[in-house]
């Protein structure tokens, strides 16, 4: 078990930013997620935590001790890579056995802990196929088997889920998270996607531009979202944004709902005009603009599918937020502001 | 019907194409191989058709290229100098190639070309300050003289070659190797190395026929018959003046030519995408 720590750390390709003075420090044992759109730094990041590319600038810290110029065998980390890197000449029963090789255990035990590993993945019984007589999912597996195998003390990540298919990587999110915790390895996880990310996450850490923009829980990076990077980022569909005098008005698209729904609760008010509804059988998406004091600005609200108020294209109506749940942004700088009356 | 005579006239194009490709590569082989067995009356008669035996067949051809000429030692010689290549070209192409992919950054392709570009210099124009070389380290009219010289064509080439494999080996698998506890080196001959096995035998095989059809340097460097190689020692000791003694020559050719027909044969298919690979990265 081990924490990474990273101070101030920075690269640059040439004069381009791709990492710029990130501080981070892991809770040992937690499933941490880089999210962030693609260009953003966060697979660089990784890559400097693995030991692939020499940070420019910072120190970088695994266990406590300064790491920065060790190679990546010397790190005691396995990493999972979005093309899962089997080695294609080997079978399964090799690739999983590689880094137990590598570390020169003695010839008697690795088939123990190979058969160990392989069984905590379910590929027992595709031991002595090569990676190229695998599918997807195995070939997944055979790649966290290879990993785990040597028990490393930190786990790294690199979009591991994004070669399958969208139903295997429901599943295959289910089981990587439950694994995680039973094996309770620190864990960095990089991705682009949010689903993602709000599902496995301890915590979560959103970039931009080669800088961290917010660290949080799921909860707190969807419910208080620290500028309009990130509120606009997380969530599907994204926090509405409206100009508002000299702030930014936030609010998400299920508090966006008709004025009859938001009873007792103090609210602010709007009125919609209504240009297109998506029933998506859970949900439905209300799309169209604000009218009167936010003028013509574009909005989207979701009501639940339990909601059955009517609701027709090419009418106005009243809508309303709860003022708790309206977030304020400075215009110039982005970031969060107190609230203020509307 | 139409569609029936379209199939047909398909095939027969397809099997017609492959008949002359494979008449047309077979036939010096067939002639060779004739030669070998006719009696020189025979092959010298204008009004004999050279394909059809005329007399009996005879070995007198066989028997004077192994008994009155050295014959067995230059194949003995060629295959020494040729193994002893092939090992030095893959000692330094394949780290080389490996190198110019990986580790020079940007200008590792460029330097490639330029390495290539040394290849295309002629041996013609090199034998002469290379033979000042040769005799200043003691080894004229030795097999080590080629042993050293022939590289300098077979080293660029290969590594020009190895530089298109490696390329196509996706770098993941190497930082695989080297996170789960090799150096670099250690992950170059543990993962890189097996994975670009067909690149690797494609440049042995590439060198050893290189080796065996090189003539200028060998006739340069090595003068007594013993240390001859098949590729001088034949056109030198079968061609008397004007006299030709076609049945040996050919002879001679031929044996020397099938093993590396049987061995491409083969790895065809490993060699065939060893020279794709590259191409399409």
């Amino acid at each position: 078990m081990a924490t990474v720590e990273t101070r101030e750390i920075r690269k640059f390709f040439g004069d381009i930013a791709a990492v710029n003075g990130i501080n981070l420090l892991t809770r040992d044992g937690e499933f941490l997620v880089l999210l962030g759109p693609s260009g953003c730094g966060k697979s660089t990041l990784l890559r400097m935590i693995a030991g692939f590319e020499k940070p420019t600038d910072g120190e970088l810290l695994i266990g406590g001790t300064v790491v920065n110029d060790l190679p990546p065998r010397a790190r005691k980390i396995a990493m999972v890579f979005q093309s899962y890197a089997l080695y294609p000449h080997m079978t399964v029963f090799k690739n999983i056995a590689f880094p137990l090789k590598a570390q020169r255990m003695s010839k008697a035990l690795i088939p123990q802990k190979v058969d160990w590993a392989a069984s905590l993945f379910g590929i027992g019984h595709l031991l002595a196929r090569k990676p190229r007589e695998l599918s997807g999912g195995e070939r997944q597996r055979v790649a966290l088997a290879r990993a785990l195998v040597r028990e490393p003390s930190v786990f790294l990540l690199d979009e591991p889920l994004s070669n399958l298919d969208a139903q295997l990587r429901a599943s295959a999110r289910d089981e990587l998270q439950q694994f995680q915790r039973r094996i309770g390895t620190t864990t960095i996880y990089v991705t682009h996607d949010q689903v993602e990310a709000m599902g496995l996450g301890d915590r979560i850490v959103v970039m931009k531009a080669g800088t961290v923009r917010q660290i949080g829980t799921p909860q707190e990076i969807y419910a208080e979202p620290a500028d309009t990077f990130v509120a606009g980022f997380v969530g599907s569909p994204p926090m509405n944004m409206v100009r508002h005098r000299d702030y930014t008005l936030g609010f998400r698209p299920e508090n966006f709902h008709p004025k009859i729904l938001n009873g007792n609760t103090k609210v602010v008010g709007f009125r919609f005009s209504v240009t297109r509804v998506e029933y998506l059988g859970a949900d439905r998406l209300i799309y169209g603009t604000l009218i009167g004091d936010f003028s013509d600005q574009k909005v989207i609200a979701r009501l639940p599918a339990t909601v059955t108020v009517k609701i027709e294209p090419a009418t106005s109506y009243d809508f309303t937020v709860p003022e708790s749940e309206l977030k304020f942004f400075d215009t110039a700088t982005e970031l969060r502001i107190a609230p203020r009356p509307v | 019907m139409i569609e029936r005579i379209k199939i047909w006239g398909a095939r027969s194009t397809r099997w017609g194409i492959l008949g002359i490709l494979t008449f047309f590569f077979a036939f010096p082989f067939v002639w060779m191989l004739i030669t070998t067995f006719k009696q020189t009356s025979d092959l010298y008669d204008l009004k004999h058709n050279p394909f059809l035996f005329y007399e009996w067949p005879t070995f007198e051809h066989i028997h004077r290229l192994f008994y009155e000429t050295l014959y067995g030692q230059w194949l003995i010689n060629t295959a020494f100098v040729g193994v002893l290549v092939v090992l030095i070209t893959l000692v330094l192409a394949v780290p080389a190639g490996y190198a110019l992919t990986r580790l020079t950054g940007n200008w590792g392709a460029k330097l490639g070309i330029g390495i290539f570009l040394t290849y295309l210099v002629p041996p013609t124009l090199l034998f002469i300050p290379l033979s000042r070389v040769v005799v200043n380290l003691h080894l004229d009219d030795s097999l080590w003289s080629l042993v050293l010289i022939y590289p300098t064509f077979t080293v660029p080439f290969s590594a020009w070659l190895m530089m298109g494999f490696f390329k196509a080996i996706p770098k993941d698998v190497e930082e695989a190797a080297m996170i789960d506890g090799c150096s670099r080196l250690g992950a170059f001959v543990k993962v890189v190395v097996p994975i670009s096995l067909s690149g690797i035998l494609t440049v042995a095989i590439f060198s050893f026929t290189l080796v065996m059809q090189e003539f200028v340097y060998a006739v340069t460097f090595i003068s007594s018959v013993r240390n001859m190689t098949v590729g001088v020692g034949v056109p030198t000791f079968l061609v008397h003046g004007d006299v030709y003694f076609w049945g040996s020559l050919m002879a001679g050719c031929f044996i020397a030519s099938v093993p590396i027909a049987i061995l491409y044969n083969f790895f065809v298919d490993r060699f065939i995408a060893g020279f794709t690979m590259g191409a399409v990265k």
